[in-house]
């Protein structure tokens, strides 16, 4: 064990983590041992965690603020429904056809990401918070006016109503304003989910151990040093903040396919969705892929396991959180953890019998 | 510390993992368990909190007076944010609790996405208050208690156009305007198939203005173009929060057409800080009137109001017959408790087209075997702080 590199090895254990849980969880499904609660919270699951992940990448590694993360998801939730639903009858096979709807929601993302970082990137301070905050309002509230519909004749858009398409009689519509995209196929599945994680983890974890990532995370940390060693920050900005959003991308695909319907409701994609994600990032620990993992599981699980509570759950949730923040944040609490730290202890008594 | 953070973290998975695990699911209890999903916290909160309240009266009834075929119903409401992914672990929570029937879900979004879910399970669900279209579309298994959104902007159109309203100035009305909320499904749904009647009606449409949820509390604008248009009568496929804002604008800018509106207008009444005189005249179609003389009507609304001090609106007039509704669906097929949620099924939503309710929103409501409900519209006018029917 020794031999292995101290990062590799930090690398593996997080990759086993995840393959250790999903084989956990589907041992216990095929004795039917798992809630039906349980079975329909691992997909949803799957998304928070590779969209903790993504946010960690921009927020962790690159040091840059994005409070617009649910405005990617969103994209790409509604380009790989998009896609899905012309091509249910045209292409059958249904691992091929959400395939491409997934490289299909990462690209649209990540090329949002890229047309946004652009000119932001560019500047130096909190420029990117305030651009994704507008971009994420924007965009829900662009999706929310569109109508987008299908006949013979090709592709009617309008920003209007549903009216104005035009449509012929037979013609049908696939965006439809607020009420957004039904029927999208429910192609998601726990494994297919697992493997998302993991090839976004498998992304992310190498990105950082890359020489690309040692560039991206000196800016994070002296920019003006990295500038002076050649590096292009610019550049650099962009690689990571992309890469963040097509992720995004590929957990909105995730989630619209998960459902059967999708709308761009600020409940799912509005503000506070991209701060709960920034919560993940921030409890689990800012450039800590695998803390912002468990905060996210740990979140998205609590709320629905206090069922029971009724109607204390959301007053309880909200304690939680701030006990959790001030657990892992507090200055005199990290000093009290520091004097009563178990490992402490057990070294010191450890050190007395030894004496 | 890190040791510390280690034995936090791990018995954390333990709770975690241990709630995971499943109680067993069989309905080895003598009850009907009947499910609700709805939003009992958020914004949407009123809506969903008024239909838990609503059919709990109704449970409590019908357990006082000795429950469906001599069997008690176990009532269990799960709260869903009005959003999509909550409502469907709403639903599994539910199924693990054991439910077999279901009363919603309150709003339509989420009950489209739990719709998939409860028709693959093939169980019988009835919602008092999700209006799309959609809802019951391509699913045998569910119903409604209310009028699906196109048809109230259709009836709502039709009644304009052929019934005629009296405007303000005192000749019929021919020039309309709308004021709807494009990011809303209720509001543009009654939009779209209002739009697409009025063509055929013989009303002209002078403005048609959208707002969206970000941008819901200032229209000005938007009065002010319908006054420049001519617009003697403005429609309004808005909730009543919205409307009251509207009502008081227009008042300011001194403005007065009529304004006409569908189901969401109810409880505009109830509204803090609004002046209610600013609501007389307003027209709106709605099945459920609270000051009705109606004896079923009165029992429910006064025994609402000593539990929960307030009037109840319509959500919580549907919640109280959808119970009815099952209830009536149950003992017209001789179903019983100890029936799979699938047998179940069958044999309601075969029975509840058979059946003719008169409830609290509407006389002699049947079913069409796609689930939409056939009643008559009711038009109400506010007069004198009450409804009035037209």
């Amino acid at each position: 064990m020794d031999k292995i590199p101290k990062i590799w090895r930090d690398n593996l254990i997080t990759y086993g983590m995840v393959i250790a849980i999903y084989a956990v969880m589907q041992i216990l499904i095929s004795f039917g041992l798992v809630s039906r609660l349980m079975q329909g919270l691992l997909v949803p699951l799957c998304i928070y965690v590779i969209l903790a992940i993504s946010l960690n990448l921009t927020v962790g590694i690159l040091g840059e603020l994005s409070l617009g993360h649910a405005g990617f998801m969103c994209l790409g939730a509604f380009a790989g429904a998009f896609f899905s639903k012309i091509t249910v009858e045209a292409i059958t096979f249904s691992p091929l056809r959400f395939f491409l709807a997934i490289v299909i929601g990462a690209v649209v993302a990540g090329f949002f990401g890229f047309l946004i970082g652009m000119p932001v990137l560019r500047f130096r301070g909190d420029y990117l918070a305030i651009v994704t905050l507008a971009f994420g309002e924007i965009i829900k509230n662009v999706i929310n006016a569109l109508f987008v519909g299908l006949d013979d004749r090709g592709f009617h858009f309008s920003l209007s109503d549903r009216a104005s398409l035009g449509l012929y009689e037979d013609g049908e519509v696939i965006i439809n304003g607020a009420q957004g995209i039904i029927g999208t196929p429910q192609d998601s599945n726990f494994t297919v989910g697992i493997v998302l994680v993991l090839l976004t983890l498998f992304i992310v974890q190498n990105l950082i151990r890359s020489r690309d990532g040692r560039a991206i995370m000196s800016i994070r940390d002296n920019l003006i040093a990295s500038e002076s060693i050649g590096i292009h920050v610019t550049k650099y900005k962009l690689m990571a903040f992309s890469i963040s959003a097509a992720l995004a991308g590929v957990a909105g695909v995730l989630y619209s396919h998960n459902l059967n319907n999708v709308v761009a409701s600020p409940r799912a994609f509005g503000y506070n969705m991209s701060i709960m994600i920034l919560v993940f990032v921030v409890l689990g620990g800012i450039g800590n892929i695998r803390g912002s993992m468990i905060a996210a599981v740990v979140l998205t699980l609590l709320p629905e396991m206090m069922r029971g509570l009724d109607r204390y759950r959301m007053l309880i949730y909200a304690i939680v959180l701030i006990v959790m923040m001030l657990f892992n944040w507090s200055p005199q609490i990290l000093a009290w953890r520091e004097q009563h730290s178990i490992k402490d202890l057990i070294g010191r008594v450890r050190g007395r019998s030894r004496v | 510390m890190k040791m510390f953070k280690k034995v936090l973290s791990l018995c954390l998975v333990a709770v975690l993992s241990l709630s995971v695990l499943t109680a067993c699911g069989n309905n080895d209890s003598d009850v009907f368990k009947i499910g609700g999903i709805g939003p009992l916290s958020g914004g949407a909160a009123i809506y969903g909190i008024a239909v838990r309240n609503g059919a709990q009266i109704a449970v409590d009834e019908i357990n006082a007076a000795g429950g469906i075929n001599g069997v008690q119903i176990e009532f269990n409401m799960q709260d869903d944010e009005h959003d999509a992914e909550k409502a469907v672990n709403a639903y599994n929570s539910l199924k693990d609790w054991g439910m077999q029937i279901l009363m919603g879900t309150v709003t339509s979004t989420p009950c489209v996405a739990v719709g998939v879910h409860s028709s693959a399970d093939n169980l019988f669900q009835i919602t008092p208050s999700a209006s799309s279209a959609n809802v019951v579309k391509d699913n045998d298994n569910i119903f409604q208690i209310c009028f699906n959104d196109p048809n109230q902007g259709y009836g709502s159109a039709q009644y304009i156009g052929q019934i005629g309203v009296m405007g303000n100035d005192g000749s019929l009305v021919t020039n309309v305007a709308i004021i709807y909320d494009s990011s809303d499904v209720y509001s543009s749904g009654l939009y779209d198939t209002f739009i697409k009647e009025a063509a055929n009606q013989p009303f002209n449409i002078v403005a048609t203005e959208a707002f969206t949820e970000s941008s819901n509390t200032d229209f000005s604008v938007q009065l002010q173009k319908a006054k420049d248009a001519g617009a003697q009568l403005i429609f309004l496929p808005l909730y009543y929060k919205e409307a009251s804002l509207i009502l008081a604008q227009a008042a300011a800018i001194d403005y007065n057409p009529v304004f006409f509106g569908g189901d969401g207008l109810d409880g505009i009444l109830t509204v803090e800080n609004f002046n209610t005189g600013l609501a007389e005249g307003v027209i709106l179609l709605t099945p459920f009137i609270a000051s009705s003389a109606d004896a079923k009507t009165q029992a429910f609304v006064s025994e609402y109001e000593r539990l929960h001090g307030e009037i109840p609106n319509q959500f919580a007039a549907g919640a109280y017959d959808a119970i009815y509704v099952i209830k009536a669906a149950i003992e017209h097929s001789g179903a019983t408790h100890t029936m799979s949620v699938s047998e179940l099924g069958d044999a309601l939503k075969v029975a509840v087209t058979q059946i003719s309710i008169n409830g609290l929103t509407g006389e002699n409501m049947t079913w069409l075997p796609t689930g939409e409900v056939n009643k008559a519209p009711k038009a109400m006018v506010i007069v004198n702080g009450i409804y009035v029917e037209l």
